[in-house]
């Protein structure tokens, strides 16, 4: 059985998003066939003048929003390690979002129950969309990893250019 | 319809009271959207030749067709028409960023906005709840502070804000709208026809959907134009940027230079988008579901300018830089914040500083009407203080505020001869002395000088044709690049993506949004119409063929330098461009639109407006010469 370690969820590399909304665009037309950022399960973010970054479900180990729902609605899936959105429980009372401390759970303008990436069954529509190859699926130990190695490259590159 | 909202929204100032219309099937399927409703909506509301600074004077925001729709370069496009200050004729501008989008999810098509507030105020609309604020605090305060302030004041980090900075408020007559901080509605004034209504800004939230008529046929069409958006037809704007042009300009004798006293600028180097990009960049971002980014922000951190930022392009580099001799990138950068800042269009705030340095270098001003400000070609200090004395009027900036063409008339001794405008309105980077399909283009073209109605500079310099001669056929070159521009800024698809499609495609992205049936004929015989009633306007404001002219200097003085030397535009020369041009649009040789032309784009009930004009013998000889204003 995989362990929850491994679980890869939705990553933006800051260096690479130009801030564009595009994926707001593509996700909330994958899911309900309208145009609506409220809709968006994943929401870019950008501070003046030129942090961009966006943000969706990290999938998080004991996921507050699951702890913190009165009602029991939510629920993290063994398989993958999203949040599970029991409909018929949520009341959309919005104690998930307010648990969240990167807003990535949210209340439908609409059914007004909460809404969460759910990865699009493994082949994420933002991933697809997105013009500068921004988004990629992550698991905490590539994300590790990777900056491992940009940590690496920027201390070795100091050390040569000292001993230059 | 599906795409559009669907409504218009009407908002007196004077009364405080608003009010919304239904969106016209007939009008959207004739006019687009953008410029094309802009155009309409300002035609239809205005009281002919009425001030731009009458409080009955409308202005009109008009969205492009697509804005809120994942279209490439075209999700939050948004325009502005009115009465300009400056031309008194046709004011309009374009803008992205993500304002457009917002508008549209709030649930409008086009805000027309009318009347004179008592107090300063800033119009909020939040989907159907639309109000006035009061703006006293804001009055005073620079496009950023503003922008701050109300998010601040609203509670609301998410709304989108198009405001006005201390340049609208003084009513300096090239003032612009700033909306997401970096993004400009530069030209032609319409900021400071909002300050004359005592009218800081628009905060807009919107949280409706926006929808489209075929799902399936659209998903596929939008994929495929995001494929190529981030293709080769791209690849320049991604890269160096449009501030890539610098050195092909340069090179080409196009870059004008020190109020066009040349066309070669010697501090190129210092100021290229290669050096830029490597020195200055540090981040090219992208707006509303843009497929391909091109807003280069570059940064200062160090030197006199340490901490400052702004946008980087060829035009502001031109206005700013080589116009003005100033051959320091931080200065620049620095520069175009301060336009940003204080709400001046940077292309004409540039020529307008470096009509002020050839004033003073030729003695018609001296450091008594400067305010001890050395004045000079490529004194960098001298410029960014001058920005401020214009946007507040202080000493000569309260002149120059006027425009160069006020400015001229105001001072005489024959500074009108380095005038550099087109009705009014401030010269554009092309140095169309040795660009002579370009030179045709801002002649004609309907907001004043400009390079953005026609893009004509497109076969002077890939060689398409020769750019040192003249001929009739240039005429149709022109038209061509019109009414592609205009039904570009009606959709209001990005320029930067202009190569990424047809007529064709126009068309059946617009069916496929908006479920109106439309073809690339049809989409294209839409920009013929716009065009065409741009000119009825601007005839029935007063404009004519003496009006389509090249400033002075295009004609008199010659490029000094390079590939381009000795060259400029004769009369002779502009007259058989002129009358190529009318030829092949079907209008008089004194430029007014045919009968026949008018009813066959179906604007029969604008004829009134041209009733004895196309009558008129050919006896009226343009004189090549500044309007006087």
């Amino acid at each position: 059985m995989m362990s929850k370690r491994e679980h890869k969820f939705v990553s933006a590399d800051p260096d690479l998003c130009t801030g564009c909304t595009l994926c707001e665009y593509a996700c909330a037309f994958e899911k309900d066939g309208v145009f609506n950022p409220l809709r968006s399960r994943i929401r870019a973010v950008r501070l003046y003048p030129s942090g961009n970054i966006a943000i969706t479900c990290r999938l998080c180990e004991n996921a507050p929003c699951v702890i913190a729902c009165p009602r029991d609605a939510l629920d993290q899936s063994e398989e993958n390690g999203t949040i599970i959105v029991d409909d018929d429980k949520c009341d959309g009372c919005g104690w998930c979002l307010e648990a969240c401390d990167f807003g990535a759970i949210t209340i439908h303008p609409v059914t007004k129950k909460a809404i969460v990436c759910d990865l699009c069954g493994g082949e994420p529509k933002c991933i697809e969309i997105c013009p500068v190859e921004a988004l990629s699926l992550a698991s905490r130990d590539t994300h590790a990893t990777k900056s491992r190695i940009e940590a690496s490259r920027k201390l070795l590159k100091a050390h040569q250019e000292s001993e230059l | 319809m599906d795409g559009y909202a669907g409504k218009i929204l009407y908002v007196d100032l004077t009364t405080g009271k608003s009010r919304t219309e239904p969106l016209p099937e007939k009008m959207a399927e004739d006019f687009l959207g953008g410029a094309g409703f802009g155009i309409k909506m300002i035609t239809d509301l205005q009281r002919p030749g009425i001030d731009a600074f009458d409080p009955e004077n409308p202005i009109v925001f008009s969205l492009g067709t697509f804005c809120g729709v994942m279209v490439p370069g075209a999700s939050s496009k948004w325009g502005v028409a009115g009465k300009s200050p400056q031309s008194n004729a046709l004011g309009e501008a374009y803008s992205t960023g993500f304002f457009g989008a917002e508008m549209r999810r709030a649930g409008y098509d086009i805000v027309v906005v009318t009347g004179k507030a008592r107090n300063p105020i800033y119009l909020y609309i939040e989907d159907e709840s639309v109000q006035l604020m009061d703006a006293s605090h804001l009055w005073g305060k620079d496009n950023w502070e503003t922008e701050a302030m109300i998010k601040e004041d609203l509670g609301d980090p998410g709304v989108r804000l198009a405001s006005i900075g201390q340049a609208g408020e003084n009513l300096v007559r090239f003032a612009c709208i700033i909306n997401d901080r970096l993004r400009a509605a530069g030209r032609t004034g319409m900021g400071a026809v909002m300050g004359s209504k005592n009218f800081k800004a628009i905060a807009v939230r919107g949280t409706a959907d926006v929808t489209v008529a075929d799902v399936e046929k659209f998903k596929e069409l939008s994929f495929e134009m995001y494929r190529r958006a981030k293709g080769p037809a791209t690849e320049k704007y991604r890269g160096l940027g449009t501030s890539g042009n610098v050195l092909v300009l340069n090179k080409a004798a196009a870059m004008p230079t020190r109020n066009w006293q040349d066309a070669v600028f010697e501090g190129a180097e210092k100021v290229s988008g290669e050096l830029m990009n490597e020195r200055y960049v540090t981040k090219i971002q992208g707006c509303d579901a843009c497929g391909s980014r091109c807003e280069h922000v570059a940064s200062v951190n160090e030197g006199p300018y340490k901490g400052s930022y702004s946008r980087v392009e060829y035009e502001p580099i031109y206005a700013l830089g080589s116009c003005t001799g100033v051959d320091r990138a931080d200065a620049i950068i620095r520069s175009v914040q301060l336009c940003d800042l204080y709400g001046l269009d940077a292309l004409s705030a540039g020529v307008v500083v470096a009509f002020g340095m050839e004033l003073y270098e030729k003695g018609l001003i001296t450091k008594k009407d400067t305010g001890g400000i050395d004045l000079r070609f490529g004194n960098h200090e001298a410029q960014t203080e001058m920005l401020r004395k214009i946007a507040f009027r202080e000493d000569i900036g309260d002149i120059l505020a006027e425009g160069v063409a006020r400015a001229a008339e105001k001072i005489g001794k024959g500074s009108e001869a380095f005038a550099l405008h087109i009705k009014g309105v401030e010269m554009t980077g092309y140095d169309v002395r040795g660009l002579k399909t370009c030179a045709l283009g801002y002649a004609v073209s309907r907001r004043g000088a400009d390079h953005q109605r026609h893009g004509a500079y497109g076969p002077d310099l890939k060689g398409t044709v020769d750019r040192f001669s003249v001929d009739k056929g240039r005429g149709q070159l022109v038209i061509d690049g019109e009414d592609l521009y205009s039904v570009i800024d009606s959709l209001i698809l990005c320029k930067f993506n202009r190569g990424i499609w047809n007529y064709d495609e126009m068309a059946q992205m617009y069916a496929y949004v908006t479920g109106l049936p439309m073809t690339g004929e049809k989409i294209r015989h839409a920009g013929e119409r716009i065009s065409n009633l741009a000119r009825i306007y601007n005839i029935r404001e007063g404009l004519g063929r003496t009006d389509d002219n090249l400033p002075i200097r295009c004609m008199t003085d010659p490029i000094k330098s390079g590939v381009a030397k000795g060259s400029l535009v004769t009369q002779k020369e502009l007259d058989i461009l002129l009358d190529g041009y009318y030829e092949s649009r079907g209008w008089t040789n004194e430029g007014v639109p045919t009968k026949a032309k008018i009813d066959e784009l179906g604007l029969s009930e604008y004829y009134q407006y041209l009733e004895g004009l196309t009558k008129k013998p050919k006896t009226r000889k343009a004189k090549g010469k500044g309007r006087a204003k």
